[in-house]
């Protein structure tokens, strides 16, 4: 039966059940077990924000504290996984990746092409991403579309609570790569998560919102702000339709296409850098595809090409809000073909 | 003069509906109202329908602008003749205050149970009167009980009402007792002894209508009557395009053809149907469990089982609807009911004449249980 909890424990609820159905499910990371200042495995704080407490009261040493190196925990992961295991490696923060690029976007996007399709990765790295918490250009980034670029990784990103779970588990039992993007400020969020278990697909986007007027494009964090966006243009008489692309790598683009079709305008949201990310790439899409039917210009709002701020002043002003995202949409409805 | 203002409401469709966003009004101040008229276009998570006008009388002042969301009950419009001045709208207005939730509605968690049949939880609620034989409805193949939506409180007027998800469907455990009617009817005989009901009324809707048919054949004492919507088991075709699809569908893309099937007018499909149906089949085990019980009921398009004679062994009164636009279950074979049962062919309506022609089906069961 449905309930509503929240995001994080739904990502908890998801790993709970994989691990119980399939002892080949193993998580590593750090602190996942004990915690930031604990006495370890006896207090199971269950990581830095507490996302995997009482998973290791249930499954015992099949979760794995890491020492800090996020360079050997990935690869091992990476590893386990090219041997028949299906780790969960959980990388705390995406900003930190960086320092295991060469086993993420070398080894494990390789494998299964450069072993011609004889090896196979089924690995999740979990890490959360976006910015809103107050903790600096470090923590804060939202690095979705650098993995999106890499050929042979997944990369999913939810907006709710019922998608996280399904994706995860989908992600879980997927046979390549994943990197699970959740948003920090999407934590407490709560939604419906059936108790059962239960997949979402890859490569299928949700329209959250119907709309005949203005198609707004977004993905995590950012579809509430452009939900938030379209009840301020229902106001005005003007139908927003909301699409969440859940994951980014692969991408549903006929569902944007579709929409695009239908309202000719579009606002494409994305809380990563402005250069090269997942707005650009689907406005890019959408001109090739749909030049015909666009009425306006397309609209991207981004945050400004700058490192997040520390001043919370600055780093509310960074992140895109509704209002912003309503404006953009007002731009396409007064510009181009009616 | 507030007795000839009457108020539009926000209407509650299923057991579980709180709160609706307003779409768009569909009528204009100053327009007549007929009983039935569609006024309103107002959206839930789980469908967006028309508002169709439960009262007739002059539409004097729309209250709910389009956007907002409104509690189950709350004033979405005013009806008063002429003769009522704007001063006194507005004093209604001003004075309507949202009907508080009646007892047992306050929360989802007390609306539904949770009942252990044979090994497999299944979700049930009861509605309306204590007294009196109850009406149980049975939906069918892939459907849940939100599929009388529109149907359990009118129902629940006159007589006591029980829905349920029949196993491996809704929110039951995703297990069969068996993928044979008469498995399926034992079940429902042993879901009626654990929730302490010896009689009911049986609405049964597609498979439904067959598991009803074959219940009444073979526990004739725990049946009052019985009423089939597009029932199977009355001959041989059935749509495979919708049984197989229903079960193959994967995407939202291949999803929405099929269940395009089930009505007359495939508008009424909507992006929250069919959503709701894809987080049904992405639950573990229930793909391959509809691939079964479709197998065994509908092998290679044709209906495997016929309860025509089963049901006319029972005696018990029988009330058969049928869509004349059925495109699941041809509605030629309501020719084929039992002698005595009364028998509608609905104009203009597809395979869920409970959907789609709620005010129809709900008068012929209230008329055919004597309500």
């Amino acid at each position: 039966m449905a309930r509503k909890i929240s995001m994080k424990l739904a990502i908890n609820e998801a790993i709970d059940q994989e691990m119980s159905r399939d002892p080949t499910v193993i998580m590593m990371g750090e602190d996942i077990v004990g915690g930031a200042g604990g006495e370890g495995e006896k207090d199971a704080w269950g990581g830095v924000l507490g996302v995997t407490k009482g998973l290791y009261a249930k499954h015992g040493d099949r979760l794995l504290d890491t020492p800090l190196s996020e360079s050997a925990y990935i690869g091992a992961a990476i590893g386990a996984a090219a041997c028949g295991m299906r780790p969960i490696a959980e990388l705390m923060f995406i900003d930190f990746m960086g320092v295991c690029f060469d086993q993420i976007f070398n080894q494990a996007a390789k494998f299964r092409y450069m072993f011609g399709g004889k090896a196979e990765t089924p690995v999740v790295i979990r890490a959360m991403v976006g910015a809103g918490f107050r903790a600096a250009a470090q923590h804060s980034q939202m690095l979705t579309p650098l993995f999106t670029h890499i050929p042979g990784l997944k990369v999913v990103c939810p907006s709710t609570p019922y998608d996280t779970k399904g994706l995860l588990i989908q992600s879980i039992r997927d046979n390549d790569p994943v990197i699970f993007c959740e948003h920090k400020n999407l934590y407490g969020f709560e939604g419906d998560v059936p108790e059962k278990s239960y997949t979402v697909p890859f490569g299928e986007a949700s329209v959250v919102r119907d709309g005949k007027d203005v198609s707004i494009v977004a993905y995590g964090l950012m579809v509430h702000r452009a939900l938030e966006a379209a009840a301020l243009l229902a106001k005005e008489g003007i139908e927003a339709e909301v699409i969440d692309l859940r994951t980014l790598s692969p991408l549903d683009i006929d569902t944007v296409l579709e929409s695009v079709e239908k309202t000719g305008r579009l606002v494409c949201v994305d809380e990563a850098s402005p250069r090269c990310n997942i707005a650009t790439d689907i406005s890019a899409q959408v001109a090739m595809q749909a030049f015909g039917a666009l009425k306006a210009q397309i609209e991207m709002v981004t945050p400004p090409h700058v490192p997040v701020p520390f001043s919370p002043a600055l780093e509310d002003l960074y992140i895109p809000g509704g209002p912003q995202i309503a404006d953009a949409a007002r731009r396409t409805m007064k510009k181009g073909k009616t | 003069m507030a007795g000839p203002i009457t108020p539009i409401v926000m209407p509650k469709w299923g057991l579980s509906m709180k709160e609706g966003t307003v779409n768009a009004w569909l009528v204009e101040e100053g327009a007549t109202i007929e009983v039935g008229m569609p006024i309103l276009d107002v959206e839930t998570d789980k469908l967006a329908s028309n508002v169709e006008a439960a009262d007739a009388g002059l539409l004097r002042r729309r209250i709910a602008q389009p956007g907002e969301v409104l509690p189950v009950k709350a004033l979405l419009g005013v009806m008063a003749p002429t003769g009522v001045s704007e001063e006194e709208i507005d004093a209604y207005v001003a004075a309507y205050v949202v009907p508080a939730a009646s007892e047992g509605e306050e929360e989802e968690g007390s609306v539904f149970q949770t009942v252990t049949v044979d090994g497999i939880g299944v979700r049930y609620a009861r509605r309306g009167l204590e007294a009196g034989t109850p009406v149980l409805f049975i939906h069918g193949f892939g459907g849940d009980l939100d599929n009388w939506l529109f149907n359990i409180d009118a129902v629940a007027e006159h007589s006591p009402v029980i829905v349920f998800d029949l196993p491996g469907h809704g929110q039951s455990d995703v297990k069969l007792p068996g993928t044979t009617l008469e498995a399926l009817a034992v079940f429902v005989v042993h879901f009626l002894d654990a929730i302490n009901v010896k009689q009911a009324h049986l609405v049964g809707h597609s498979l439904g209508g067959a598991i009803a048919a074959q219940l009444a054949g073979d526990a004739p004492d725990r049946v009052a009557s019985v009423t089939l919507i597009s029932p199977a088991g009355f001959g041989a075709e059935i749509n495979t395009a919708y049984t197989g699809g229903f079960v193959e569908a994967r995407s939202r893309r291949e999803l929405k053809p099929v269940l395009e099937l089930l009505f007359a007018d495939p508008a009424l499909v909507s992006r929250q149907m069919i959503d709701g149906m894809l987080k049904y089949k992405r639950m573990d085990g229930v793909e391959p469990l509809l691939a079964e019980l479709g197998a065994a009921l509908f092998k290679d398009g044709r209906q495997t089982a016929r309860t025509v004679d089963a049901l006319a062994a029972s005696g018990k009164p029988v009330l058969v609807l049928w869509g004349r636009d059925d495109h699941v279950i041809p509605s030629a074979h309501a020719a084929n009911a039992p002698e005595g049962a009364t028998v509608k062919i609905l104009e203009g309506t597809g395979h869920m004449a409970m959907l789609e022609k709620a005010h129809e089906v709900n008068a012929a069961i209230g008329a055919h249980v004597g309500g």
